[in-house]
């Protein structure tokens, strides 16, 4: 059912859901940015319209919300474990399409990949998403590509214009709440984008051989391991448990796990100082195929959803689409050997 | 309600056996099911978790062979018998003896390598007619680094077992070279009723690999086991991944025919 709001009355409507859930959007931080004079937009709590910027993408993905970059999972003292709380209330999550699609991806390695994964499973059961229409594509972008700019798997979505608000609701729960205050009923579709600027193709004979081309080396010079495209990235799980304690004499602490990334020294490090993929070069091998070949092989679906973020990031400008697009000669270059 | 797998149980230190300087067998306490190759994630509060791999199976115990060599490795070493170390596991596949009865077997381990099958040639050698021969070529560093030397006496009686160290000087319980050297004096009655199992470090396992197919055992027929960074050993933290697989939930055992496959 699809109502119009303006943003007075939808503001109402956050409101009310604010009695049973925390509200995440992206929001913007002026200043904050990536690069210098620019401003960061990363999820965080909102209680009203005007705090959510929603006409610009994310800078950092969604993924906080569920898997925060430092979680702690319990405390302990020299002889006794106690489980960290967690939180009582429901999440409300404003994610665009390519994320709904990420999301996907998260509950596939949290849930699904080696049995539950107990504090994600907490979150996740009780999170309700409000999809973010895309009216157009961003920079960068190539959801078109990978099949992630339409989702249907949502609560509520939202096209989002100066002069109204146009709100498809799908939750029964919420109906009532949305009738209260909506200007007017009418059919909603949520938009998405049809076309991007950005095209990617993926060779369908792709296979693992493709990490023998010498086209790899190419990043070991440019990449600088600074890891940004996987925190970034709506689609990266990894983590690393990390204790601390709290002061240097005492007994107590915590275990957490902290985001971690594939492209960063350390991340296969084993003890007496053996490690995998020690160039950028293999790292990025490492990456790239994982996005859009070993995931597949596993899950049956790419990992990759393009959203872009990397490419937004990235301090040398490295494209991942680019990346993918050159896997074509990289196959080429590797059945020629 | 699902379990929280993360939350680590305390299992007292039964017993501590010290083979070199820096490698102990540490005796826990457990009851479960273990089978040899699977491994526990072993911690101690404030230093953090690392993956070891179980060497012995017994009656209300399992032993992890832990060698001194990380930061929660040194840790470990600083506690001794009647203390408790933090435990959760077992994880992976582990060995499954299955593949190697009425096999003429073969198992190569190098250096601390010879932990995750210490359970499987323990098993053959007491049990040895559940194979048609049992061939174990272990190779250490120097005799200095020999590990579970007693066991290695033992076997002696019902099983043929090379032991070799890199450098060092020979003697009647020990030779000189690297464990390939051995490899081509091996013979089988029927070379498709073989069955290898290699483990150790990454340069030995794929040479001893080569070397085996060198010999014509087919690639089908050999087993090896993989070492990663794991923080999690439930397929979550992503550490372990290679190709398609996740090493803390797939393997680490692996059939040759797969492993072979693996770009890290």
């Amino acid at each position: 059912m699809g109502y119009q709001f303006n943003t007075e009355t939808f503001n109402k409507v956050l409101l009310k859901l604010q009695q049973e859930y925390r509200i995440f959007a992206p929001k913007r931080f002026v200043l904050e940015g990536a690069f210098s004079d620019t401003d960061s937009i990363r999820y965080d709590e909102v209680s009203s319209l005007e705090e959510m910027e929603l006409k610009e993408k994310s800078s950092h993905s969604f993924k906080e919300a569920l898997i925060p970059a430092s979680e702690t999972l319990f405390y302990f003292t020299e002889d006794y474990v106690r489980e960290a709380n967690p939180t009582s209330k429901s999440s409300i999550l404003f994610l665009r399409s390519c994320d709904i699609h990420a999301l996907k991806r998260l509950d596939e390695i949290y849930l699904h990949n080696g049995g539950e994964d107990y504090f994600y499973k907490r979150l996740r059961e009780n999170l309700k998403i409000f999809l973010i229409g895309c009216p157009s594509s961003f920079q960068n972008c190539f959801c078109v590509d990978m099949e992630s700019n339409v989702s249907t798997e949502y609560d509520a979505a939202i096209n989002f214009h100066e002069d109204s608000l146009l709100v498809d609701c799908k939750n029964p729960d919420w109906i009532q709440i949305m009738e209260e205050n909506a200007l007017e009923k009418l059919s909603v579709e949520p938009e998405y984008v049809t076309q991007n600027q950005v095209h990617v193709t993926i060779p369908s004979d792709l296979s693992s051989s493709v990490a023998k081309s010498s086209l790899w080396k190419e990043y070991d010079s440019r990449c600088i391991a600074c890891g940004r495209c996987n925190y970034s990235c709506p689609t990266c799980t990894c983590f690393t448990m990390q204790d601390i304690f709290y002061t240097d004499n005492g007994k107590a602490g915590e275990r957490r796990r902290v985001q971690a990334s594939c492209m960063v020294d350390g991340f296969t490090d084993v003890a007496g100082g053996g490690s995998y993929r020690k160039t950028y070069g293999e790292r990025m091998r490492f990456k790239v195929l994982h996005k859009v070949l070993d995931y597949k092989e596993r899950f049956g679906y790419h990992m990759c959803v393009g959203c872009g973020r990397c490419d937004d990031v990235c301090p040398e400008y490295i494209s991942f689409s680019n990346a993918i697009n050159k896997l074509d000669e990289m196959t080429k270059e590797v059945s020629e050997q | 309600m699902i379990t929280n797998e993360y939350i680590p149980f305390s299992s007292r230190i039964l017993d501590i056996t010290k083979h070199t300087a820096i490698e102990y067998t540490f005796r826990m306490e457990y009851e479960g099911k273990v089978r040899p190759g699977q491994f526990f994630e072993v911690s101690i509060p404030k230093y953090g978790e690392a993956p070891i791999s179980v060497s012995g199976i017994g009656q209300g115990y399992v032993e992890l062979t832990i060698r001194r060599v990380g930061k929660v490795t040194e840790e470990i070493f600083e506690h001794y018998k009647g203390d408790s170390l933090l435990m959760r596991g077992p994880y992976g596949n582990g060995f499954n003896l299955d593949d190697y009865r009425g096999k003429e077997l073969v198992i190569v381990a190098g250096g601390t390598g010879l932990s995750p099958v210490r359970g499987v040639i323990d098993y053959f050698a007491t049990h040895p007619q559940e194979v048609k021969s049992l061939t174990v070529i272990a190779g250490f560093k120097t005799p200095g680094d020999i590990l579970f030397f007693q066991d290695i006496s033992r076997w002696k009686k019902t099983a043929n077992v090379i032991l070799t160290v890199d450098c060092g000087e020979a003697d009647f319980e020990c030779q000189i070279g690297l464990v390939t050297e051995y490899l081509p004096q091996l013979t089988f009655t029927d070379i498709s009723n073989t069955a290898a199992i290699v483990v150790g470090p990454p340069p030995m396992m794929k040479f001893t690999c080569l070397g085996l197919l060198d010999i014509s055992i087919p690639e089908e027929n050999i087993w090896i086991s993989q070492e990663r960074k794991m923080c999690c050993g439930i397929g979550k933290c992503g550490h372990c991944k290679i190709n398609d697989v996740y090493v803390c939930v797939d393997g680490p055992v692996f059939n040759y025919t797969k492993g072979k496959t693996l770009i890290d």
